[in-house]
């Protein structure tokens, strides 16, 4: 909301400087977001009479004037201006001034042009940065020539209106009422301890035989409607000060009518309209919702076609404005106006932000409907205006009035008590001053015994309860009162992560150590990234939850796998030069057991891991595995196939008999499509499967007192056989086995084509109960046993 | 016995010249071993008469005594040369790269989550956290916002139906825990929150740490008292909070909490446009409704409630200037937090 200093000292006596007010209005809760002196690069422009007119000795298009600027002296100009003449007042920027020039800031300096001194310049309208409505002829192209009589000399700011302060404050949206001068006003009252003085509603009355009836027929959308006739209407600009006024706030000056009803919205924040009389249809307004399909067009010329839900301001014949948005073209004031219909009043709020937003109309009545009027100001809004009227002698009040109102109006009350106020701040304010707060509020008290009422002013909408009026007491009162204590009066509970959390970060931690950085991604993606995963159509990462109003089809849907995301992050490392990394993400993904959405979807944490430029396979199996040791789990990994990896190096993750997710290379379509050259490891895991299997804490059991014993074992199988059948025929023959793990694999033409060696280190333990050593005959045992195993099981030989 | 005397001047100065030890073991061997020069002596005793044979066992005696001493002291010279000599030739230029396994890091936004929850956890907050997608109910009508409150305009929500949507604040927490648990509560609630906002200084995801705490007395002093504990714990010890008026339609009354800004101290800087304050978080008295609809008793019951941005604090804490860096993932920014 802004707000100028010179609108603010109508209703105020304010006897602080622009800073100081806005620093008492920030710890009030009206944060000035911006501070704006409007004359401040406009300096050292002086008011100026043309004496002389000559012409430029050496240059035909320049004049050379003699110009009598008071108090600073006669100064020679020299002007490239056609419309100045001897006589003229005009703005002189004196040596050292500024003046605005194409959207920056131009500095004045004596120099000669074509030989002939020049001690300043000329200015136009918009090197002072203004337009016709704050000075007649601004907008002309060429000297701004001012008004006779203006002292010589003078600042020119104050004549053309821009020494003034403009506070740009940021209301919050409990405050409506504070989206208007004179709601600011009031709080500015209210802070400085000074009376804050009435507006003008007094007007008189002429009889008048029209009677234009109002009839509402949708009350909730439309709590009030107030209308009044004006006959006798002489269209006409408004008064220099009127016009500055919507100026300083951004509005166009359009007539006085119009004026009145901008100047009223921006005054007290009702938006008002006014109709032409004659072009009301059978001298009736109706407010209702549209029938379907019926169109309205807009005083900016757009036509709409309307739904059921739009509430219509409408004639005895159809819809001439779309309720608190915009008026008809039709009935829009015109040159022609001789009778006026007023209408002020309240509907309700998230009807016309839904009509607004669904019709892709907006105006300052919308924005200021969205945010909330209260149902008093409406009538109030309408006598102001028409004070205005009657004021400016554009047209004449008549006695007829229309005012439907849903609901009888009685100001509310809130009973409170001091002791619950305190209780709440946790200090001690005393009853005089929560009072006085209250009171210069404009809250009204009654009985003030320990509990107390108040009636709440009736621009207040927002206080409902006690905790309210705590509010306002601390907010005036000063938040440098609250005398911080540390939950002195508390119970003791008992903090920290759950166990679920703990693993979680310990989970990250593990893949941490084990060389990957954390990554963290968007939780939508694009349908797009289904389709560079080659997923069939029928694929279930396809039933993704889509977003109604997503920023753009890249962000629409809601991942349910996170390797696309995985996906960008290698390309966008790529592009930047890194060319090798690792990285990980646990996060949800989002499944839904029914679209469109009827309940929650499940949340469920995935994990992905990525590895590219150095590194291999095995190097982002160790990762895997890393979390199977941190976890004790025990992955088991099988052949399988995924679209988007490629075919021969791609492994199914088992946990028991139950998949838990896959890794493997990316596909080289796919890389080539995302231009990465050197291979790219990923993997995907359930994590919500594997946590569910997670060791819960440490299962120590006591070790063998017996020392362990190492053998190794090579054999030559066929190329088919795989490493964890190897290892799972040497665990299983004997139950002193404890680890197979494989050390070499060696092909050479000797042990033949299509076989391979294959060499183990086999670990044997000790029974733990058992009293004695494993002998090297007990050992040379279960060697035996192992071989035979292998040869049955495997067809492998011993090397 | 002359030739006697010379061995032991001859061995001398054999072994003298041995230049390894395998050398002087040679030379000793030629000397003491079994075919060597004293043994050759004392095998040819019995050539010697009967009456000089004492006299000249106890000389060989002598003379190999003598000779293993002297072997003995070359043996050690030799092996202490010899040391020398292979430890020389094995320097290393101590200079060269280490050898090690590469760590990772955890994401800057984990980190800082997990720095603030360890500083509330140790005041008693554990720990909570909702679903991301929501229904209206728990992230604005429950939260005292129904629908035809501006305040929902004052958050651009990302729908997926009437219903559902993306959770615009992680206060939606609030609600679901205090459904399940009565007072006392100390509960945070971190996570993701989303809104349609997407320019240089929002990202349409961030996190959000919401912290309750509901019991008996609970007053607006203790609220600023603990977010006094947090900027001292977060930031640096000499941090202060400034409260100032807001509004959110959850809590009433409703503050902006600004904590002396963390690079100047509160002398006033750039970081902080010259005011020495940073606006860090929202808080304040949890409505009364709010309890009601959880069904907590607001006349027995009060309480507090404060978010922040983990984003915001993140950037604070680190010095970080874009937002676009935490979802970026360039694993250069990701290795600047390794520790």
């Amino acid at each position: 909301m802004k707000a100028p200093l010179s609108w603010l000292k109508e209703y105020v006596d304010i006897d602080i400087s622009a800073e100081a007010l806005q620093e008492k209005l920030f710890s009030c809760g009206f944060e000035v977001e911006e501070l704006i002196f409007l004359g401040k690069d406009v300096t050292n422009v002086v008011v100026g009479k043309i004496m002389k007119c000559e012409k430029h000795p050496d240059a035909d298009r320049l004049t050379v004037c003699t110009v009598d600027c008071g108090d600073h002296g006669v100064k020679q100009i020299c002007t490239a201006a056609t419309n100045v003449f001897e006589g003229a007042a005009v703005p002189c920027a004196l040596d050292g001034a500024t003046v605005l020039h194409e959207g920056g800031i131009q500095k004045i300096k004596t120099g000669k042009l074509r030989g002939v001194t020049s001690e300043g310049m000329f200015c136009s309208g918009q090197e002072l940065g203004i337009n016709d409505d704050f000075y007649p002829g601004a907008e002309f192209d060429g000297i701004l020539i001012l008004e006779e009589g203006v002292p010589l000399g003078a600042d020119i700011r104050p004549i053309v209106g821009i020494d003034d302060w403009v506070f740009d404050i940021a209301v919050t949206a409990n405050r409506p009422d504070c989206q208007s001068i004179y709601g600011i006003a009031r709080e500015v009252a209210a802070i400085l301890k000074k009376p804050l003085r009435a507006f003008g509603v007094s007007y008189e009355r002429q009889e008048t035989e029209v009677a234009i009836s109002v009839e509402v027929e949708a009350p909730t959308l439309c709590p009030r409607y107030v209308g009044h006739y004006v006959k006798g209407v002489k269209l006409k600009e408004s008064p220099l000060w009127m016009k500055r006024r919507l100026a300083l706030l951004g509005i166009r000056s359009i007539n006085n009518i119009v004026d009145i009803t901008n100047y009223v919205l921006l005054e007290l924040g009702q938006p008002m309209h006014a109709f032409d009389r004659s072009f009301l249809r059978g001298d009736k307004i109706v407010v209702r919702c549209a029938k379907s399909g019926e169109k309205i067009t807009t005083l900016d010329k757009k036509e709409f076609t309307l739904r059921s839900e739009n509430l219509m301001i409408c004639d005895g014949e159809g819809p001439v404005a779309l309720a608190g948005i915009m008026g008809g073209l039709d009935s829009e004031i015109k040159d022609s106006t001789t009778e006026v219909f007023f209408e002020a009043a309240k509907f309700a709020r998230d009807s016309v932000r839904k009509t607004s937003r669904a019709l892709g109309q907006r105006s300052d009545s919308s924005a200021r409907f969205e945010k909330g009027v209260d149902a008093f100001t409406p009538e109030i809004a309408m006598d102001r205006a028409l004070h205005l009227v009657y004021e400016l002698g554009c047209g004449i009040p008549t006695t007829y009035r229309a005012d439907a109102c849903a609901d009888p109006l009685a100001p509310h009350t809130v009973t409170a008590s001091y002791e619950a106020i305190n209780s709440l701040l946790g200090i001690e304010v005393p009853k005089a001053e929560v009072n006085a707060i209250l009171q210069r509020l404009e809250f009204d008290i009654a009985d003030m015994g320990a509990t107390f009422t108040v009636t709440v002013p009736y621009f207040r909408d927002d206080v409902e309860g006690w905790p309210d009026l705590a509010e306002e007491v601390i907010r005036s009162y000063g938040y440098e009162h609250i005398e911080p204590t540390f939950l002195k009066e508390a119970s003791v509970t008992h903090g920290g992560l759950t166990s679920q959390q703990k693993e979680e970060l310990h989970f990250k931690q593990t893949l941490a150590g084990e060389g990957y950085f954390e990554a963290l991604g968007y939780s939508f993606y694009s349908p797009k990234d289904f389709d560079l995963l080659r997923l069939p159509a029928e694929a279930s990462e396809r039933r993704a939850v889509t977003l109604k109003n997503p920023l753009g089809e890249d962000l629409s849907v809601m991942r349910t796998t996170l390797t696309p995301t995985m996906l960008a992050n290698v390309v966008r490392n790529v592009r930047r030069g890194n060319d090798s990394g690792r990285l990980f993400e646990l996060a949800n993904v989002y499944l839904a057991a029914e679209l469109p959405l009827k309940d929650l979807p499940e949340e469920r944490k995935h994990v992905s891991i990525a590895l590219w430029g150095e590194g291999d396979f095995f190097d982002l199996k160790g990762a895997i595995e890393a979390i199977a040791e941190a976890f004790a789990l025990k992955f088991s990994y099988v052949r399988g196939t995924k679209p988007f990896l490629h075919p021969g190096a791609t492994a199914l993750i088992k946990l028991g008999e139950k998949e838990v997710g896959w890794m493997g290379e990316l596909h080289p379509t796919v890389a080539e499509e995302l231009a990465l050259e050197k291979a790219v490891y990923l993997a995907e895991l359930d994590y919500a499967l594997l946590s569910k299997k997670f060791r819960k804490g440490i299962g120590y059991r006591p070790i063998s007192k017996f020392p362990t014993v190492k053998r190794d074992l090579a054999v030559v199988v066929e190329e088919k056989v795989t490493c964890a059948e190897l290892e799972a025929c040497i665990l299983r023959a004997c139950k002193a086995a404890k680890r197979a793990e494989l050390f070499d694999v060696y092909r050479d033409a000797r042990i033949g084509e299509g076989k391979k060696s294959m060499a183990f280190r086999i670990t044997f333990e000790p029974d733990r109960a058992a009293e004695k050593p494993l002998s090297p005959e007990t050992v040379d045992g279960f060697f035996h046993k192992i071989v035979g195993n292998l040869k049955h099981n495997l067809g492998a030989e011993l090397r | 016995m002359e030739a006697t005397e010379n061995i032991v001047l001859e061995a001398q100065e054999e072994a003298q010249g041995a230049e390894s030890s395998r050398a002087l073991y040679e030379i000793k061997m030629k000397f003491l071993g079994r075919t060597g020069k004293v043994t050759a002596l004392l095998k040819g005793m019995r050539e010697i008469p009967a009456n000089e044979r004492p006299a000249f066992g106890k000389k060989v005696n002598d003379i190999r005594e003598k000779l293993e001493a002297l072997f003995a002291a070359l043996e050690e010279r030799m092996k202490e040369k010899e040391l020398a000599e292979k430890l020389a030739g094995e320097e290393i230029d101590v200079t060269m790269p280490a050898r090690r396994h590469q760590k990772g890091a955890l994401h800057p936004i984990t980190r800082t989550k997990s720095e603030l929850i360890d500083i509330f956890a140790g005041m008693g907050f554990e720990v909570f956290e909702g679903p991301e997608i929501e229904n209206e109910y728990y992230n604005f009508t429950a939260l005292n916002t129904p629908a035809d409150h501006p305040a929902r305009d004052m958050q651009d929500t990302f729908y997926i139906t009437e219903e559902f949507l993306l959770r615009t604040q992680t206060s939606a927490g609030q609600i679901r825990l205090m459904e399940k648990k009565k007072p006392p509560i100390k509960m945070l609630s971190p996570g993701k929150v989303f809104r349609s906002d997407d320019d240089a200084t929002h990202s349409p995801m961030f996190h959000q740490m919401e912290g309750l705490v509901v019991d008996k007395n609970i007053t607006m002093c203790d609220l600023q008292g603990m977010l006094n504990e947090f900027a001292r714990t977060m930031f640096a010890e000499s941090s202060k909070t400034r409260l100032r008026p807001s509004y959110f339609p959850f809590t009433e009354p409703s503050v902006e909490v600004d904590v002396s800004c963390t690079a100047c101290g509160g002398k006033g800087c750039s970081l902080c446009k010259g005011t020495g304050w940073i606006e860090v978080l929202g808080a304040g008295m949890v409505n009364r409704h709010v309890l009601e609809n959880c069904g907590v008793d607001p006349d027995e019951y009060t309480g507090f409630a404060f978010g922040m941005g983990i984003e915001r604090i993140a950037m604070l804490k680190y010095g970080i200037n874009h937002i676009r860096s935490f979802t970026e993932n360039d694993v250069r920014f990701l290795e600047e937090f390794k520790d």
